[in-house]
């Protein structure tokens, strides 16, 4: 039988100057998983991320979300992106942030109205942030602000999420329940796609695995390819290995 | 007004490159034509205003140059060239009656009132747009990348944006002048930031910022006499920052200041009364007295703060002794509980 992917990556290769930062990156995302994309700093996980949603113009490559054209599949899909790639001190409250979430289904030019508020709200609470709605977010500490982040992609209610790095300093508490939420995602139907840089808990939290260094190592289940021989190839001595024409 | 998503965008600098960019613009409409006739002049500024913005924006947006360095280099290049156009057309004959040069400074005496009405449309018109794309505008300027992820266009609300503050720009150029220009549309915004924390209290802020400013420095300049309308209404915002970034209850100087020393006063209470805490703990009897001098070897004391206590009901003193009230010793039992629920509220 054939198997339904949520995201398939074709031949993706992007690159910022002359170097390829992804190079020919094939990937196919089964629907129902959680999965995190493992590699070091400057592996191009965030670019991968920005990459399928479109954020950067890949050189070669294409995108499909169950099948059909990334573009004709946004409203499918939800971002959370790295917590500093915003200016935390823009004059908006949390309840705010989180309601931009629905801009994506509102559309041009409608405004939210109360069933957009009533869904943030609900958002907001099921993230433990409730109390904070009407807090200014520059007044909000950086695991707080990640929990916002992460309830304004609730909100769009889609049935994959992208993360980068959700668990970016947030203590312990935050992050259990950060992948509580992430592992009901999961319970009910959706896909959740994030970028994670702790090995350790690696097992514990997710059942699939891409490990990733400017090109794809691999991509499987935790318990089949979780192993020392991928995390070599990985992070080994010689990973900065340059990319062959 | 629009001066708000200038500064919130960072590209304060912006409009500087806009207003010098559209220097030539007014030099080339005038050499074309051949006499002044201030709305041909305002187009020529409109269409140098906007190649010059979507240079900026293609050189960032195509090299690796810093968006300040692009700015930095469109601004000198454009003014450098109407410049050299404006000394050209000065050696002509007909120059004396161009009367370009109020275009560096600003001349608000040289208004006619269709330049008014036709200022006055176009602040409506934007003001329109500004709420029409309300939505679109803020969360392009909070998150641009997640803004693509949910499918707007984020090239057209950008393009649109800008294009509002080359308009405003180019018709604020008359009253206050290129030099002045940029000053003019970022002071209002920057003050009106100090004042509030929600984007549309800011942006209406900074509209009657700029207002006042306009009308008063034009009030000032003709009841002194003599005095160039765009430097005075330029200083009149500039006043208007600055007591803003003084006075203003959030996030101003003054306030942040009294502020700080209010609380770290009350820190210091909080924690003599909770070393002295420690000390009658060790009592059976709560109120048992203690003397003062024990209190000297502990740092954050001071006869201030003892006195503050005394005033809260918190402590007793009698002569060189103090002792604990059962109201201090339940505030101190419960000061750590308190601060932290304080600090995650
Ligand atoms: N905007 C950019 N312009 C030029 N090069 C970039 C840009 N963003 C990233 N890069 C480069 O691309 C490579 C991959 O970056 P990317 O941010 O995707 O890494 P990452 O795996 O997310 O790293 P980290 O773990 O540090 O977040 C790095 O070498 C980086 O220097
Ligand atoms: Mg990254």
């Amino acid at each position: 039988m054939e198997q339904k992917y949520a995201v398939t990556v074709d031949d993706l290769t992007v690159a910022y100057n002359y170097k390829p930062v992804l190079w020919d990156i094939d990937l196919m995302i089964p629907e129902s998983v959680l999965m995190c994309i493992v590699g070091p700093n400057g592996a191009g996980k965030s670019t991968l991320i920005k990459a399928i949603l479109g954020i950067i113009k890949p050189i070669a490559g294409t995108v499909s979300i169950f099948g059909k054209p990334y573009e004709k599949q946004r409203s499918l899909v939800a971002y959370v992106p790295q917590k500093g790639s915003v200016d935390w001190d823009f004059p908006t409250t949390a309840l705010d942030v989180v309601m931009m979430g629905t801009y994506g289904s509102l559309g041009w030019i409608k405004r939210p109205g109360q069933k957009e508020k009533k869904a943030s709200l609900e958002a907001l609470e099921k993230v433990g942030m409730l109390p904070f709605k009407n807090r200014q977010i520059s007044q909000l500490s950086g695991g707080q602000q990640q929990r916002i982040f992460l309830a304004r992609a609730l909100v769009q209610n889609a049935a994959i999420y992208f993360m980068d790095e959700p668990f970016q300093g947030v203590d312990a508490t935050t992050e259990k329940a950060i992948i509580n939420i992430l592992k009901e995602l999961r319970k009910a139907g959706k896909t959740v796609i994030v970028v994670h840089h702790d090995l350790q808990t690696v097992p514990e939290y997710f059942d699939w695995v891409t490990f990733l260094n400017v090109k794809k190592i691999a991509t499987g289940p935790v318990k089949d390819i979780f192993n020392d021989d991928n995390l070599t190839k990985t992070y080994g001595i010689n990973y900065k290995v340059s990319v062959q024409e | 007004m629009l001066g708000s998503f200038a500064v919130l965008r960072k590209q304060s600098l912006l409009g500087d490159a806009i207003s010098h960019a559209a220097l030539p613009g007014i030099a080339i409409a005038f050499l074309i034509i051949g006499v002044k006739d201030s709305n041909l002049f305002l187009l020529g500024a409109l269409i140098s205003g906007l190649i010059g913005t979507f240079w900026i924006r293609g050189i960032t947006k195509n090299t690796h140059l810093k968006s300040d360095t692009a700015l930095g280099l469109t601004l000198s290049l454009f003014f450098g060239f109407g410049m050299l156009l404006l000394t050209f057309i000065q050696k002509q004959p007909n120059a004396s009656q161009a009367g370009l040069d109020t275009y560096l400074f600003g001349q608000a005496a040289t208004l006619l009132i269709e330049d008014v009405w036709l200022i006055a449309i176009v602040a409506g018109i934007s003001l329109l747009i500004l709420l029409v794309f309300w939505k679109e505008f803020k969360i392009l300027l909070f998150d641009e990348d997640y803004t693509k992820t949910l499918g707007f266009n984020t090239n057209f609300i950008d393009i649109l944006i800008t294009t509002f503050i080359v308009i405003t720009i180019v018709l604020g150029l008359q009253t206050v002048g290129v030099i002045l220009m940029s000053a003019m549309l970022l002071a209002p915004a920057a003050a009106a930031r100090q004042w509030t924390n929600s984007l549309g209290v800011m942006v209406v802020l900074a509209a009657i910022f700029g207002a006042f400013s306009g009308v008063v420095g034009t009030g000032i300049s003709t009841v002194v006499g003599n005095l160039s309308t765009g430097p005075v209404i330029v200083l009149v915002a500039a006043s208007i920052v600055f007591i803003s970034f003084i006075f203003s209850p959030k996030r101003g100087l003054l306030f942040r200041e009294i502020r700080f020393r209010k609380n770290r006063n009350n820190i210091k209470m909080q924690k003599t009364l909770a070393f002295m805490y420690g000390i009658a703990k060790t009592h059976e009897n709560i109120s048992h007295p203690h003397t003062i001098k024990i209190l000297n070897d502990f740092q954050g004391f001071s006869k201030r703060s003892l006195q503050e206590l005394v005033d809260f009901n918190y402590v007793k003193i009698n002569g060189q002794q103090w002792s604990m009230t059962q109201e201090g010793y339940e505030k101190a039992a419960n000061l750590y509980d308190q601060q932290i629920k304080d600090t995650h509220e």
